[in-house]
């Protein structure tokens, strides 16, 4: 409701010729437009120009955007429609109903030699822990790194977690503009995200031992602190 | 009865309430009785809302110019 409201009043100030409210648009989608249309041409040049061309599609269908979906849903249906019919004439199909090339029993979640035998942990997942202000410096430099990781992942993948994670995108939404089932979205969805958390894993381990080198808990712990630092009292 | 192997791979079932009545209650069941895959799930999570938080990429200055050139280009036709 909220949404439909929001862009009922983009609509109307694009219709009207603002320049501020195109700007924020562009500012707010084409990076990530550029990475869906990736997933379908892989020519970086392709996948830019694909992009321009939907903004003036965009711009020419916008008096009949009749608020069925979101703004933001309608305009990245737009580029997948023109993204997929390129890729078919570049003699390139990404066959995001068939995941048995990306996503099949080979990709577990988790590294199998983490678990036992029966399935249960052998090294399990250590704490990410909240935040502390040392670490949120270093969080610049993991999204950073969680954006590289994001253009590394199979086609289809990067295409739903971008929609779904860093566009905000329902399921539904995800769907139509992909053009695929609930159950293919979710499967591909998982997949990505357990790829990128295995990715985060060093890097959140390693913010935590950058925290560790201040003088805090953690440190008068380790077995190499001097026992000195254990006075109580 | 479920093994952590087993909540690693439904966690997206999980957390997109994707899953029956009982099959979830399983899940949580394991959950509360294992602190490594409460902490599985959490990172997920992490995952998930450090890709929302991550900041919007402008398009190049370039790029933005042309676009907004095309923009003037539509509202004068």
């Amino acid at each position: 409701m909220k949404d439909s409201v929001e862009d009922d009043a983009l609509v109307k100030r694009l219709l009207a010729g603002d320049e501020d409210a195109f700007r924020d648009l562009i500012n707010a989608h084409h990076t990530n437009m550029v990475r869906l249309a990736r997933s379908f041409v892989r020519n970086p040049a392709t996948a830019e120009e694909v992009t321009q061309e939907t903004w003036l599609q965009v711009l020419n269908g916008l008096d009949k955007f009749e608020g069925r979906s979101t703004l933001k849903s309608w305009i990245f249906s737009i580029l997948a429609n023109r993204a997929r019919t390129r890729a078919v004439r570049d003699g390139r199909t990404v066959l995001f109903s068939d995941m048995s090339g990306e996503a099949g029993e080979g990709d577990p979640a988790v590294d199998p030699a983490r678990f036992n035998a029966a399935g249960y942990w052998h090294l399990p997942p250590r704490p990410w822990d909240d935040l502390t202000p040392e670490r949120l410096a270093a969080s610049g430099q993991i999204g950073e790194q969680l954006t590289g990781a994001m253009d590394e992942l199979p086609d289809a993948q990067r295409a739903v977690v971008m929609l779904r994670d860093v566009e905000g995108c329902s399921s539904e939404e995800a769907c139509n503009v992909l053009g695929i089932s609930e159950t293919n979205q979710r499967v591909l969805l998982h997949r990505g995200r357990s790829r990128l958390r295995r990715l985060l894993e060093p890097l959140m381990e390693l913010a935590r031992d950058h925290c560790c080198r201040e003088p805090c808990w953690y440190a008068a712990m380790s077995p190499s602190s001097s026992r000195t630092s254990w006075k109580v009292g | 009865m479920l093994v952590c192997r087993d909540v690693t791979e439904l966690v997206t079932d999980f957390v997109e309430g994707r899953m029956s009545f009982w099959d979830r209650a399983r899940f949580q069941l394991h959950l509360g009785m294992c602190r490594h895959c409460r902490e599985y799930v959490r990172q997920m999570q992490k995952t998930r809302r450090l890709l929302g938080e991550s900041p919007h990429e402008a398009p190049s200055s370039d790029i933005e110019a042309e676009l907004l050139r095309r923009f003037k280009d539509w509202k004068s036709t």
